[in-house]
Protein backbone atom coordinates (compact mmCIF):
# COMPACT_ATOMS: atom_id res chain seq x y z
CA UNK A 1 0.00 0.00 0.00
CA UNK A 2 1.71 3.39 -0.85
CA UNK A 3 0.88 6.42 1.24
CA UNK A 4 1.11 10.12 -0.38
CA UNK A 5 2.27 10.98 3.33
CA UNK A 6 4.25 7.95 5.81
CA UNK A 7 1.88 8.19 8.82
CA UNK A 8 3.29 9.41 11.91
CA UNK A 9 2.89 7.11 14.02
CA UNK A 10 3.68 4.04 11.02
CA UNK A 11 5.81 1.96 14.07
CA UNK A 12 2.81 1.30 16.13
CA UNK A 13 0.13 0.88 13.43
CA UNK A 14 -0.36 -3.11 13.13
CA UNK A 15 -2.53 -4.35 10.16
CA UNK A 16 -5.98 -6.16 12.05
CA UNK A 17 -6.11 -9.66 11.23
CA UNK A 18 -9.58 -11.65 11.42
CA UNK A 19 -10.73 -15.07 12.07
CA UNK A 20 -13.99 -15.64 9.96
CA UNK A 21 -16.89 -17.93 10.93
CA UNK A 22 -19.64 -18.90 8.63
CA UNK A 23 -23.03 -20.78 9.87
CA UNK A 24 -23.83 -22.26 6.77
CA UNK A 25 -27.00 -23.71 8.16
CA UNK A 26 -28.44 -19.66 9.05
CA UNK A 27 -27.11 -18.34 5.53
CA UNK A 28 -29.33 -17.47 2.92
CA UNK A 29 -27.17 -16.73 0.01
CA UNK A 30 -28.08 -13.08 -0.55
CA UNK A 31 -24.32 -12.49 -1.63
CA UNK A 32 -24.41 -8.89 0.43
CA UNK A 33 -20.75 -10.38 1.98
CA UNK A 34 -19.52 -10.85 -1.13
CA UNK A 35 -20.34 -8.10 -2.28
CA UNK A 36 -18.78 -5.81 -0.79
CA UNK A 37 -16.10 -7.48 1.37
CA UNK A 38 -13.20 -4.78 0.83
CA UNK A 39 -10.61 -7.67 0.63
CA UNK A 40 -12.59 -10.11 -1.36
CA UNK A 41 -12.11 -12.19 0.69
CA UNK A 42 -15.23 -14.19 0.24
CA UNK A 43 -17.40 -15.83 -2.79
CA UNK A 44 -20.74 -18.05 -3.03
CA UNK A 45 -19.60 -21.75 -3.07
CA UNK A 46 -21.17 -24.40 -5.05
CA UNK A 47 -22.38 -26.32 -2.03
CA UNK A 48 -25.47 -26.21 -0.89
CA UNK A 49 -27.11 -26.08 3.00
CA UNK A 50 -30.05 -27.91 3.92
CA UNK A 51 -32.41 -25.31 2.87
CA UNK A 52 -31.19 -25.13 -0.18
CA UNK A 53 -28.82 -21.69 -0.60
CA UNK A 54 -25.50 -21.96 -1.01
CA UNK A 55 -23.32 -20.45 1.80
CA UNK A 56 -20.07 -18.43 1.03
CA UNK A 57 -16.76 -19.63 1.71
CA UNK A 58 -13.42 -17.76 2.24
CA UNK A 59 -11.30 -18.26 -1.00
CA UNK A 60 -8.33 -16.59 0.82
CA UNK A 61 -9.16 -15.75 4.55
CA UNK A 62 -5.50 -14.52 5.16
CA UNK A 63 -6.60 -11.50 3.59
CA UNK A 64 -9.29 -10.77 6.23
CA UNK A 65 -8.75 -7.72 8.42
CA UNK A 66 -11.48 -7.64 10.62
CA UNK A 67 -13.94 -4.89 9.46
CA UNK A 68 -16.75 -6.54 10.40
CA UNK A 69 -18.45 -5.37 7.77
CA UNK A 70 -19.82 -9.05 6.73
CA UNK A 71 -21.18 -8.74 9.75
CA UNK A 72 -22.71 -5.86 9.92
CA UNK A 73 -24.14 -6.16 6.62
CA UNK A 74 -25.37 -9.91 7.02
CA UNK A 75 -29.34 -9.82 7.22
CA UNK A 76 -29.34 -13.65 8.84
CA UNK A 77 -26.82 -12.84 11.12
CA UNK A 78 -24.90 -16.39 9.72
CA UNK A 79 -21.47 -14.41 9.43
CA UNK A 80 -18.81 -12.82 11.49
CA UNK A 81 -15.16 -11.98 12.88
CA UNK A 82 -13.11 -12.62 15.33
CA UNK A 83 -9.95 -10.59 15.81
CA UNK A 84 -6.68 -12.45 16.02
CA UNK A 85 -4.24 -10.22 18.01
CA UNK A 86 -1.19 -12.50 17.82
CA UNK A 87 -1.43 -12.70 14.02
CA UNK A 88 -1.45 -8.89 13.32
CA UNK A 89 1.18 -7.39 10.72
CA UNK A 90 3.77 -4.60 11.22
CA UNK A 91 2.62 -1.99 8.37
CA UNK A 92 5.18 -2.20 5.63
CA UNK A 93 6.57 1.22 4.74
CA UNK B 1 0.76 -16.71 21.89
CA UNK B 2 -1.47 -14.38 23.67
CA UNK B 3 -4.73 -15.66 21.87
CA UNK B 4 -7.36 -15.90 24.60
CA UNK B 5 -8.68 -19.79 23.83
CA UNK B 6 -12.59 -18.46 24.70
CA UNK B 7 -12.19 -15.95 22.21
CA UNK B 8 -11.21 -18.80 19.12
CA UNK B 9 -14.04 -21.07 20.41
CA UNK B 10 -16.56 -18.67 20.39
CA UNK B 11 -19.30 -20.45 18.24
CA UNK B 12 -21.70 -17.62 18.74
CA UNK B 13 -22.48 -15.21 16.80
CA UNK B 14 -22.12 -11.72 18.59
CA UNK B 15 -25.90 -10.39 18.12
CA UNK B 16 -26.86 -13.44 19.74
CA UNK B 17 -27.45 -11.91 22.69
CA UNK B 18 -29.60 -9.18 21.26
CA UNK B 19 -31.54 -12.10 19.76
CA UNK B 20 -34.37 -14.95 20.39
CA UNK B 21 -32.28 -17.45 18.94
CA UNK B 22 -35.39 -19.71 19.09
CA UNK B 23 -37.09 -17.55 16.78
CA UNK B 24 -34.10 -17.28 14.35
CA UNK B 25 -34.08 -18.05 11.27
CA UNK B 26 -36.35 -15.05 10.30
CA UNK B 27 -39.26 -15.19 8.26
CA UNK B 28 -37.55 -12.23 6.04
CA UNK B 29 -36.54 -13.09 2.63
CA UNK B 30 -33.33 -13.48 0.82
CA UNK B 31 -31.69 -9.97 0.31
CA UNK B 32 -34.21 -7.94 2.62
CA UNK B 33 -32.79 -5.02 4.48
CA UNK B 34 -34.40 -5.47 7.48
CA UNK B 35 -32.08 -8.10 9.08
CA UNK B 36 -28.99 -5.58 7.89
CA UNK B 37 -31.28 -2.98 10.16
CA UNK B 38 -32.04 -5.13 13.17
CA UNK B 39 -28.19 -5.60 13.18
CA UNK B 40 -27.50 -1.46 13.08
CA UNK B 41 -29.74 -1.57 16.58
CA UNK B 42 -28.07 -3.79 17.81
CA UNK B 43 -24.94 -2.60 17.40
CA UNK B 44 -26.06 0.77 18.77
CA UNK B 45 -27.50 -0.69 21.85
CA UNK B 46 -24.25 -2.27 22.13
CA UNK B 47 -21.95 1.05 21.92
CA UNK B 48 -23.96 2.89 23.58
CA UNK B 49 -23.54 0.19 26.85
CA UNK B 50 -27.12 1.36 28.26
CA UNK B 51 -28.48 -1.40 30.49
CA UNK B 52 -30.72 -3.32 28.53
CA UNK B 53 -33.16 -4.16 31.12
CA UNK B 54 -34.13 0.03 30.58
CA UNK B 55 -34.87 -0.36 26.67
CA UNK B 56 -37.80 -1.23 25.05
CA UNK B 57 -38.57 -1.87 21.47
CA UNK B 58 -42.35 -1.65 20.32
CA UNK B 59 -43.27 -2.21 16.59
CA UNK B 60 -46.51 -2.69 15.01
CA UNK B 61 -47.80 -4.72 11.72
CA UNK B 62 -45.89 -5.82 8.66
CA UNK B 63 -42.43 -7.47 7.72
CA UNK B 64 -40.57 -4.68 9.94
CA UNK B 65 -42.89 -5.34 12.84
CA UNK B 66 -41.65 -8.71 13.64
CA UNK B 67 -38.57 -7.05 14.91
CA UNK B 68 -40.40 -7.01 18.47
CA UNK B 69 -40.31 -10.96 18.21
CA UNK B 70 -36.73 -11.23 17.22
CA UNK B 71 -35.31 -8.72 19.88
CA UNK B 72 -34.07 -10.00 23.12
CA UNK B 73 -35.38 -7.12 25.13
CA UNK B 74 -38.50 -6.16 26.46
CA UNK B 75 -40.58 -5.69 23.20
CA UNK B 76 -44.56 -5.59 22.25
CA UNK B 77 -46.00 -6.30 19.01
CA UNK B 78 -48.81 -3.87 18.66
CA UNK B 79 -51.77 -3.94 16.33
CA UNK B 80 -51.87 -1.99 12.93
CA UNK B 81 -50.96 1.62 13.29
CA UNK B 82 -50.52 1.71 17.29
CA UNK B 83 -47.03 1.04 17.90
CA UNK B 84 -46.80 4.71 18.70
CA UNK B 85 -49.62 5.02 20.56
CA UNK B 86 -48.61 2.28 22.89
CA UNK B 87 -44.68 3.38 23.31
CA UNK B 88 -45.81 6.93 24.34
CA UNK B 89 -48.10 5.22 27.13
CA UNK B 90 -45.25 3.30 28.61
CA UNK B 91 -42.87 5.95 27.91
CA UNK B 92 -45.19 8.30 29.97
CA UNK B 93 -45.79 5.37 33.00
CA UNK B 94 -41.72 4.52 32.72
CA UNK B 95 -39.91 7.86 31.75
CA UNK B 96 -36.68 6.32 32.84
CA UNK B 97 -36.97 3.73 29.78
CA UNK B 98 -35.53 3.97 26.30
CA UNK B 99 -38.85 3.06 24.00
CA UNK B 100 -38.00 2.63 20.43
CA UNK B 101 -40.62 2.66 17.79
CA UNK B 102 -39.46 0.33 15.31
CA UNK B 103 -42.35 -0.42 12.41
CA UNK B 104 -42.39 0.00 8.38
CA UNK B 105 -43.58 2.56 6.08
CA UNK B 106 -47.01 1.25 5.76
CA UNK B 107 -47.30 0.72 9.62
CA UNK B 108 -45.99 4.27 10.70
CA UNK B 109 -46.86 6.20 7.86
CA UNK B 110 -50.50 5.46 6.72
CA UNK B 111 -52.29 3.55 9.18
CA UNK B 112 -50.27 5.27 12.16
CA UNK B 113 -49.79 8.74 9.85
CA UNK B 114 -52.06 10.44 12.92
CA UNK B 115 -49.60 9.21 15.46
CA UNK B 116 -46.64 10.12 14.08
CA UNK B 117 -47.62 13.67 13.31
CA UNK B 118 -49.28 14.15 16.92
CA UNK B 119 -46.31 12.86 19.01
CA UNK B 120 -44.05 14.34 16.75
CA UNK B 121 -45.65 18.01 17.45
CA UNK B 122 -45.87 16.91 21.32
CA UNK B 123 -42.17 16.12 21.31
CA UNK B 124 -42.30 13.15 23.20
CA UNK B 125 -38.93 11.33 24.14
CA UNK B 126 -39.06 8.52 21.23
CA UNK B 127 -37.03 6.91 19.24
CA UNK B 128 -38.57 6.02 15.74
CA UNK B 129 -37.00 3.97 13.28
CA UNK B 130 -39.17 3.65 10.61
CA UNK B 131 -37.96 1.34 7.58
CA UNK B 132 -38.98 2.22 4.24
CA UNK B 133 -39.08 -0.18 1.65
CA UNK B 134 -41.89 1.38 -0.77
CA UNK B 135 -44.52 -0.80 -0.65
CA UNK B 136 -46.85 -3.10 1.46
CA UNK B 137 -44.70 -6.57 1.71
CA UNK B 138 -46.23 -9.00 3.69
CA UNK B 139 -49.74 -8.11 2.62
CA UNK B 140 -48.43 -8.99 -1.12
CA UNK B 141 -47.15 -5.96 -2.41
CA UNK B 142 -50.05 -3.57 -2.60
CA UNK B 143 -49.36 0.78 -2.93
CA UNK B 144 -48.09 2.49 0.00
CA UNK B 145 -47.97 6.41 0.85
CA UNK B 146 -44.57 6.49 0.09
CA UNK B 147 -44.77 4.29 -3.46
CA UNK B 148 -43.40 6.71 -5.75
CA UNK B 149 -44.62 7.61 -9.11
CA UNK B 150 -44.79 5.71 -11.63
CA UNK B 151 -43.51 2.80 -9.86
CA UNK B 152 -45.86 -0.43 -10.20
CA UNK B 153 -47.17 -2.79 -7.09
CA UNK B 154 -49.94 -5.21 -6.91
CA UNK B 155 -52.33 -2.23 -6.46
CA UNK B 156 -50.91 -0.09 -9.30
CA UNK B 157 -50.47 -2.83 -12.33
CA UNK B 158 -50.09 0.27 -14.84
CA UNK B 159 -47.57 2.32 -12.59
CA UNK B 160 -48.59 4.91 -9.46
CA UNK B 161 -50.29 7.89 -9.80
CA UNK B 162 -50.74 9.22 -6.33
CA UNK B 163 -47.94 11.81 -4.57
CA UNK B 164 -45.90 9.62 -2.21
CA UNK B 165 -45.05 11.26 1.27
CA UNK B 166 -41.46 12.68 1.84
CA UNK B 167 -41.21 11.26 5.59
CA UNK B 168 -38.30 13.58 6.80
CA UNK B 169 -40.14 16.46 5.73
CA UNK B 170 -43.09 15.55 6.91
CA UNK B 171 -41.59 14.44 10.77
CA UNK B 172 -39.54 17.61 10.98
CA UNK B 173 -42.57 19.92 9.91
CA UNK B 174 -44.44 18.26 12.63
CA UNK B 175 -41.89 18.93 15.61
CA UNK B 176 -39.30 15.84 15.45
CA UNK B 177 -35.81 17.35 16.70
CA UNK B 178 -33.58 15.07 14.94
CA UNK B 179 -34.59 13.38 11.46
CA UNK B 180 -32.17 11.16 9.71
CA UNK B 181 -32.30 8.84 6.11
CA UNK B 182 -29.65 6.20 5.78
CA UNK B 183 -30.22 3.29 3.50
CA UNK B 184 -29.37 0.00 4.49
CA UNK B 185 -26.64 -0.33 2.78
CA UNK B 186 -24.93 2.39 5.14
CA UNK B 187 -24.72 -0.13 7.85
CA UNK B 188 -21.74 2.32 10.00
CA UNK B 189 -23.80 5.49 9.52
CA UNK B 190 -27.00 4.37 9.93
CA UNK B 191 -25.57 2.80 13.59
CA UNK B 192 -24.27 6.13 14.31
CA UNK B 193 -27.81 8.22 13.78
CA UNK B 194 -29.68 5.12 15.79
CA UNK B 195 -26.92 5.84 18.69
CA UNK B 196 -27.32 9.65 18.20
CA UNK B 197 -31.30 9.47 17.85
CA UNK B 198 -31.55 7.12 21.38
CA UNK B 199 -29.66 9.43 22.79
CA UNK B 200 -31.25 12.79 21.81
CA UNK B 201 -34.20 13.96 24.34
CA UNK B 202 -37.44 14.24 22.65
CA UNK B 203 -38.98 12.82 19.03
CA UNK B 204 -36.21 11.32 17.03
CA UNK B 205 -36.93 9.93 13.65
CA UNK B 206 -34.70 7.66 11.45
CA UNK B 207 -35.81 6.55 7.86
CA UNK B 208 -34.18 3.57 6.48
CA UNK B 209 -34.47 2.74 3.10
CA UNK B 210 -34.49 -0.91 2.39
CA UNK B 211 -34.86 -3.15 -0.21
CA UNK B 212 -37.78 -5.56 -0.88
CA UNK B 213 -36.66 -8.14 -3.16
CA UNK B 214 -39.82 -10.36 -3.61
CA UNK B 215 -42.28 -7.64 -4.14
CA UNK B 216 -40.67 -4.11 -4.71
CA UNK B 217 -38.22 -5.41 -7.06
CA UNK B 218 -39.69 -8.24 -8.30
CA UNK B 219 -42.76 -5.78 -9.62
CA UNK B 220 -40.96 -3.48 -10.64
CA UNK B 221 -38.12 -5.76 -12.55
CA UNK B 222 -35.31 -4.44 -10.54
CA UNK B 223 -33.30 -7.80 -9.90
CA UNK B 224 -32.98 -8.74 -6.59
CA UNK B 225 -31.75 -7.16 -3.11
CA UNK B 226 -28.39 -7.36 -4.03
CA UNK B 227 -28.83 -4.99 -7.01
CA UNK B 228 -31.25 -2.35 -5.00
CA UNK B 229 -27.92 -2.14 -2.76
CA UNK B 230 -25.94 -1.62 -5.63
CA UNK B 231 -28.21 0.89 -7.19
CA UNK B 232 -28.20 2.68 -3.25
CA UNK B 233 -24.37 2.50 -3.28
CA UNK B 234 -24.19 4.01 -6.97
CA UNK B 235 -27.40 6.33 -6.63
CA UNK B 236 -27.14 7.63 -2.34
CA UNK B 237 -25.81 11.35 -2.27
CA UNK B 238 -25.06 12.38 1.58
CA UNK B 239 -26.79 15.79 2.11
CA UNK B 240 -26.48 16.66 5.81
CA UNK B 241 -28.71 19.39 6.70
CA UNK B 242 -30.07 19.37 2.83
CA UNK B 243 -33.27 22.01 2.77
CA UNK B 244 -36.14 19.03 3.53
CA UNK B 245 -38.54 20.25 0.30
CA UNK B 246 -35.71 18.63 -1.76
CA UNK B 247 -35.57 15.23 -0.44
CA UNK B 248 -38.44 13.70 -1.76
CA UNK B 249 -37.44 10.41 -3.49
CA UNK B 250 -39.00 10.10 -7.29
CA UNK B 251 -39.01 6.43 -9.18
CA UNK B 252 -35.40 5.03 -8.92
CA UNK B 253 -34.06 8.57 -8.39
CA UNK B 254 -30.92 9.56 -6.29
CA UNK B 255 -31.38 9.48 -3.19
CA UNK B 256 -30.53 12.16 -0.42
CA UNK B 257 -29.31 10.36 2.81
CA UNK B 258 -27.93 12.29 6.02
CA UNK B 259 -28.59 13.76 9.18
CA UNK B 260 -31.40 16.48 8.09
CA UNK B 261 -32.47 18.11 11.58
CA UNK B 262 -30.39 17.88 15.17
CA UNK B 263 -31.95 20.93 17.70
CA UNK B 264 -32.72 21.26 20.62
CA UNK B 265 -36.69 21.79 22.29
CA UNK B 266 -38.18 20.48 25.68
CA UNK B 267 -39.91 17.49 25.52
CA UNK B 268 -43.24 16.18 26.26
CA UNK B 269 -42.54 15.96 29.96
CA UNK B 270 -40.34 19.27 30.28
CA UNK B 271 -43.24 21.19 29.04
CA UNK B 272 -45.99 19.54 31.33
CA UNK B 273 -43.82 20.05 34.25
CA UNK B 274 -43.48 23.83 33.23
CA UNK B 275 -46.98 23.79 32.47
CA UNK B 276 -47.96 22.52 35.78
CA UNK B 277 -45.89 25.05 37.54
CA UNK B 278 -46.98 27.78 36.20
CA UNK B 279 -50.51 26.73 36.97
CA UNK B 280 -50.19 25.30 40.66
CA UNK B 281 -47.15 27.39 41.55
CA UNK B 282 -45.09 25.59 44.39
CA UNK B 283 -48.32 22.91 45.38
CA UNK B 284 -47.44 21.09 41.86
CA UNK B 285 -44.92 18.09 42.19
CA UNK B 286 -43.04 17.79 38.89
CA UNK B 287 -43.64 14.21 37.25
CA UNK B 288 -40.72 11.87 35.94
CA UNK B 289 -38.09 12.29 38.76
CA UNK B 290 -38.01 16.17 38.90
CA UNK B 291 -35.97 16.53 35.58
CA UNK B 292 -38.34 15.65 32.77
CA UNK B 293 -37.39 11.78 33.25
CA UNK B 294 -34.31 12.00 30.52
Amino acid sequence: MEYWRTPLDIDKLKIPRGELHIIKERCKGCGFCVEYCPKGVLKLSEEFNSKGYHPPEAINPDECVNCDLCEMLCPDFAIYCVRIEADEKEVAN
Amino acid sequence: MSVKVEELVREEHPMEKLLRMDRIPHIWCPTCGLGTTVTALAAALEQLELDLDNVAVVSGIGCTGRVAGYMKLDSFHTTHGRAIPFALGLHIARPDLKVIVFSGDGDLISIGGNHLIHTARRNVDLTVICVNNFIYAMTGGQVAPTTPITARSATSPYGNYEHPFNLPLLAASSGAVYVARWTALHVRRLTTAIKEAITKPGFSFVEVIAPCSTLYARLNKLGSGLDLMKFYHDNSVIRHGADLKEVDIDYQSKIAVGKFIDIEKPTYIDCMNEGGKRAFGDKYKPYGGGNGGN
